[in-house]
């Protein structure tokens, strides 16, 4: 970036009077001590600076981090460990409600059950104390039509004996009926 | 290298990829080894990215990282896992001067694809000494860590006894050439892309060209940021290899 002029005490054997490069600067031996003494000196800096400061802190962010990162992945297993005993604990809980359930279902049905026996029982027994009464009463019914029937028996016998122009004597029909109805 | 071209319908085409590396002081006067130059002010503004990317940004110490934090951690991480991966335990001692190489490196990188910036990786005179720095290095603590043992890294014990000293040569040589080959690297891929960029711009004075050259620069640009970190990052883990040579020299 030379194309400004520059000094002219600069000029020598390196830089022509116009300010190019005469050759190569690379190879310019006038420059080498001022160059290797700058360097020397930057160089020293830079050591102090990096061997003092900079790389014994990034070393020990580092070793911190890896620390932090060490730390938390144990957190982290203990993290998942719990969520598995607790996922394990759920499942207990779970199956143990279910069984719980299960278990009141089946109790329900067995007092249902009982229930439904005893009041099937009752019945069987309204029902057969209701057979009984109407056996009764059918029978009482057929004693009624029996006697019902000898009546009649006797009252037409005594009308057709006073209508054929007979005297009705009421003792020989009813016995006369009677031998008829048992014959 | 500055070139000059002249083109068919008479503009005159500059082309002066180079003068972007020349070295300027900041406020006049002759470049001593002394004197503040633009090569100081990018150098020290390489040391305010570093401190505002790995100190300022850590400050608040985030368990949740902000977004700077966590190119801080990145960045740290990326070279801790690399020096471990190559060089094993021992070789996480040295985690600071490799760190230090590579935050230099990578930010003066990127602090030369700003535009009017001036690159100090681009120069030998920067990567000659880091190199040099590296190579020395390595080899002083490869003779404290391992005495002689140290030189049983150019005797391949697993090759023919004949071959050895034939291969001891080579080893030696490829030893020695390393500092070389490690710092024109570096120097020459940013170069090379900052005058590549340089040379696409001066085409852009032709109107009718100007087009192709803007996307020309688009994507060289483009093909720069990858190199400013690839480079960065092949520095570094060359420095990792080579340390490792040093702590394990046996093949």
């Amino acid at each position: 970036m030379a194309t400004e002029p520059i000094a002219a005490e600069a000029v020598g054997k390196c830089v022509d009077s116009h300010g190019s490069a005469i050759g190569m600067p690379q190879l310019c031996f006038d420059w080498f001590p001022n160059q290797i003494f700058w360097l020397v000196i930057t160089l020293v800096v830079i050591f102090l600076v990096l061997s003092r400061v900079a790389l014994p802190r990034i070393a020990a962010i580092l070793a911190e981090r890896q620390g932090t990162i060490t730390n938390d992945l144990a957190a982290a297993e203990d993290l998942k460990a719990k969520a598995v005993e607790a996922e394990e604990a759920y499942n207990k809980a779970l199956a143990d409600a279910r069984a719980e359930a299960q278990r009141i279902a089946a109790e329900a049905r067995a007092e249902i059950q009982a229930d439904l026996d005893d009041a099937i029982a009752k019945a069987d027994a309204e029902i057969a104390a209701k057979a009984a009464e109407s056996e009764k009463a059918i029978a009482e019914i057929r004693a009624g039509a029996l006697e019902s029937i000898q009546q009649v028996a006797n009252d037409t016998a005594a009308e057709l004996v006073t209508a054929l122009g007979g005297e009705a004597d009421v003792k020989t029909i009813s016995s006369a009926v009677s031998a008829q109805m048992k014959g | 290298m500055a070139t000059e071209t002249t083109a068919a319908e008479g503009s005159s085409l500059v082309f002066h990829p180079m003068d972007q590396f020349i070295v300027k002081p900041l406020f006049g006067g002759e470049v001593a080894w002394y004197t503040p130059t633009n090569v100081t002010l990018w150098l020290f503004f390489a040391v305010l990215a570093i401190i505002g990317l790995l100190v300022l940004s850590t400050s608040k110490r985030a368990i949740v990282p902000t977004r700077m934090q966590s190119i801080a951690e990145l960045a740290y991480g990326f070279i801790y896992k690399m020096l471990e991966d190559i060089c094993g335990k021992e070789g996480v001692k040295y985690f600071p001067y490799v760190m230090t190489l590579f935050m230099f490196i990578v930010t003066a990188n990127f602090l030369g694809l700003i535009p009017t910036s001036f690159t100090t990786t681009s120069h030998f005179a920067v990567t000659i000494p880091l190199a040099l720095a590296v190579f020395l290095t390595v080899t002083v603590l490869g003779f404290v860590k391992n005495g002689a043992g140290f030189l049983s890294l150019f005797w391949v014990s697993s090759a023919p006894l004949a071959l050895r000293p034939i291969l001891a040569i080579i080893e030696l040589i490829s030893y020695f050439v390393r500092p070389v080959s490690h710092s024109i690297r570096l120097a020459g891929n940013v170069m090379a892309g900052h005058a590549v960029i340089k040379v696409f711009a001066g085409f852009a004075a032709v109107a009718v060209i100007s087009p192709v050259s803007v996307l020309a620069i688009t994507a060289m640009y483009g093909l720069e940021v990858l190199v400013a970190f690839i480079q960065a990052y092949v520095f570094t883990i060359l420095t990792c290899v080579y340390l490792k040579d040093a702590l394990h020299p046996h093949h």
